[in-house]
């Protein structure tokens, strides 16, 4: 069925190659791979209603060029994804190629279009070797480091003065990843670590181990419905009263409506909340609820920025878009009115933004929200800028 | 060592065995009496769960979540029976594994279509929210006592009704000798389709009883699939008894495995190999036991007496 679908979006992905009028009066073509299909489906609709906010707020037009976008679907596969970025590169000769849920996806798929100079904007995935060593002087990131948020989350935690902390996370290099980033900041003992099978939906074991341990709280990462199971049996084995959790990428708008009061009093780590304050958020959100009717997540907010990024840095360059130096000048210094509030490229090209711990509360109407408890960081960068030598 | 951790840990395998032993009794019983590969199995959980959770959401009763979620797997269970399956029961394995893995990727679809993509919530009923303290210190979940008491409790009712009444008998003549058993006057068609209407509604049974644990989503019967797929390999195909002796042993070797290895190993090695090397022998460890009895005891178990 899915193996069907996606061959049907091939032949129309080659008939629009086919099809494609001599560049007479050169649109900006974007290519959007991005997870649509199977579970995580959720992340990449998130993603595109965010950048379709953000080109509606250039008017439709990004840079004032005639917007050609193109909605491809990697089902989560790295070949899958290297496949669309080929195809978009040879084939379509997009100018940009953005969207990227997952680390391992756009590791697989960057090549071709790094190779041929092809802009790449992440709006999600930020894997340690972009930001590192193989960063790229094509490659951008408008969402985060991965370790961005584990690394907030042990400033947090050695902060709040707990001596001992517990970590919890799926066996797989995101999740160890993730404990790493968080054992970088921290300063206190850790209590224990335990790392969960990726087919793994019971927790028991591990909450039983968490308990008998007694840490002062508890660290952890299970995105996606590793969370929403996560969470409901750590509250169903009554730890919510004993031992605080903070996690990142668990307890999120895609989540919490699963989740239900189960979440109530988790915190998470972010690099932005639908309830900061400053008027480019109250307008991305305002104007997100009153099109798509649900409260954007960060994977809205981000992809939205990547948006804003290829609208500013076209305009800058007045849409000549073949001189790619020029081009990748305006998108490092590209001044968005993000609705994170600041926003600039570090010079790895990822971004240098505030860091936040937001909370799951029950509103008095009985749903489910988020809210901002504090600023953790200002202005922060991610750990791999130093070994990125941009050339 | 401290006992107590080691009582709740054993306390919470048995838990996890109860569950898988739920799937298990369904698939063996099909895939044991009527010698048909159903890889569907994992989606009438998955249809259970949604079920239940939105009857529950609809009632505000769990208890009458689960009286519409069982009966419901079961006519699903009846409807997909009589028109795709029988059509497959003449086929070799092949088409059959064929055919129910179109229909589990076709039930995943389903959902998402009627549900939507994202995962839907459910919860444990309040009364049964609280905690057991079983062991001074440990508290143990009311709701997971009560999986475990429903678990045993069907292990029980299901052996009785197979070994100790008609309609038992009848199901294990027609899966000794179907051929034999209709030329009796007995219309072992319907029987089957009976048979896997029943074990439909065990995995529905299975999947309301762990929608407030799990997340409601599409593809949520697939990792429990294969377990139960492990389990009744081990147990010995279309064997109850060994259904339920195999749910139990591979639900407390995969609960002590994951949280007893680390330890283990950690003694031995230095904490980043010992952090590296257990989840990896531990996602092992069920299928080193059905490995080796594939090679020593490829019956199983408890072999069945009737198949």
């Amino acid at each position: 069925m899915l193996t069907l679908l996606n061959g049907m979006g091939w032949v129309a992905l080659l008939c629009l190659g086919a099809w494609a009028p001599a560049a007479a009066d050169e649109p900006l073509k974007i290519g959007f791979v991005s997870t649509f299909s199977g579970n995580a489906g959720v992340l990449g609709q998130h993603m595109y209603d965010g950048f379709m906010l953000g080109v509606d707020h250039a008017g439709g037009k990004l840079g004032g060029l005639a917007t050609d976008i193109l909605k491809l679907d990697d089902q989560f596969k790295p070949d899958v994804g290297l496949k669309l970025t080929r195809e978009l590169v040879e084939r379509e000769k997009a100018n940009f190629i953005v969207g990227f849920v997952f680390s391992n996806v756009l590791l697989a798929a960057a090549k071709p279009a790094l190779d041929s100079h092809t802009f790449i904007i992440s709006g999600n995935a930020g894997p340690a070797d972009f930001a590192g060593a193989r960063c790229s002087p094509y490659f951008f990131s408008a969402s985060y480091q991965n370790d961005f948020n584990d690394e907030g989350a042990g400033i947090y935690y050695t902060n709040k003065g707990y001596k001992r902390v517990y970590l919890l996370a799926p066996n797989y290099v995101t999740g160890r990843d993730a404990l790493a980033g968080f054992k970088r900041t921290y300063k206190g003992e850790i209590a224990g670590e335990l790392y969960t099978k990726l087919d793994q939906v019971d927790y028991s074991a591990e909450l039983t181990q968490l308990r008998a341990a007694r840490p002062d709280a508890a660290y952890v990462f299970f995105p996606g419905g590793f969370g929403i199971n996560f969470i409901k049996q750590f509250y169903q084995a009554g730890l919510r009263s004993e031992i605080p959790v903070l996690s990142k990428a668990t307890v999120d708008m895609t989540n919490l409506p699963a989740q239900g009061d189960a979440a109530v009093g988790s915190k998470e780590v972010t690099h932005w909340n639908w309830d900061l304050d400053n008027p480019a958020n109250r307008r991305f959100v305002g104007d997100f609820v009153k099109k798509y009717n649900y409260t954007p997540s960060i994977f809205s907010e981000s992809s939205y920025d990547v948006a804003q990024l290829i609208d500013s840095a076209v305009r800058d360059v007045k849409g000549n878009l073949s001189d790619k130096d020029a081009l990748r000048k305006a998108l490092e210094t590209a001044q968005i009115q993000s609705p994170r509030g600041s926003f600039r490229f570090n010079s790895n090209h990822f971004p240098i933004h505030a860091n936040y711990v937001i909370e799951a509360v029950k509103k008095s109407d009985g749903t489910l929200t988020l809210v901002t408890e504090q600023k953790l960081r200002d202005e922060a960068g991610d750990s791999f800028v130093s070994q990125c030598a941009m050339k | 060592m401290d006992w107590a951790l080691l009582a709740i840990q054993f306390l919470n395998g048995l838990q996890l065995g109860t569950m898988l032993f739920l799937m298990s009794a369904g698939l063996t019983l099909v895939l044991g009496i009527m010698n048909f590969v159903n890889l569907a199995h994992g989606a009438f959980y998955m249809l259970g769960a949604y079920i239940a959770a939105t009857a529950y959401r609809a009632s505000g009763s769990f208890w009458l979540a689960g009286m519409v979620a069982v009966p419901a797997t079961f006519l699903i269970g009846v409807a997909v029976d009589r028109f795709c399956l029988r059509r497959l029961y003449d086929r070799d394995h092949l088409a059959q594994v064929l055919g129910t893995f179109g229909l589990l990727m076709f039930f995943n679809e389903l959902v998402r279509v009627i549900w939507g993509p994202a995962a839907i919530f459910a919860a444990v009923p309040t009364s049964l929210e609280s905690a057991v303290e079983l062991l001074p210190g440990m508290p143990f979940p009311l709701y997971r006592l009560v999986i475990l008491l429903v678990g045993l409790l069907t292990g029980v009712v299901l052996y009785l009704v197979i070994a100790h009444t008609r309609l038992g008998m009848r199901v294990r003549a027609g899966a000794s000798d179907r051929v034999m058993t209709a030329s009796m006057g007995l219309n072992v068609t319907l029987l089957s389709t009976f048979v896997f209407g029943a074990g439909a509604a065990l995995a529905g049974l299975a999947g309301y009883m762990a929608s407030p644990m799990v997340a409601v989503q599409s593809g949520m019967g697939d990792p429990i699939l294969i377990m139960t797929l492990v389990v009744i390999v081990i147990g010995g195909i279309g064997s109850i008894r060994g259904a339920l002796l195999a749910s139990l042993l591979v639900g407390i070797t995969d609960t002590l495995g994951r949280v007893y290895l680390p330890v283990m190993l950690g003694a031995a090695f230095t904490p980043a190999v010992s952090n590296a090397l257990s989840p990896a022998i531990t996602s092992m460890l069920t299928y080193l036991i059905m490995a080796a009895i594939l090679a020593f005891r490829p019956q199983g178990l408890l072999a069945a007496r009737t198949g």
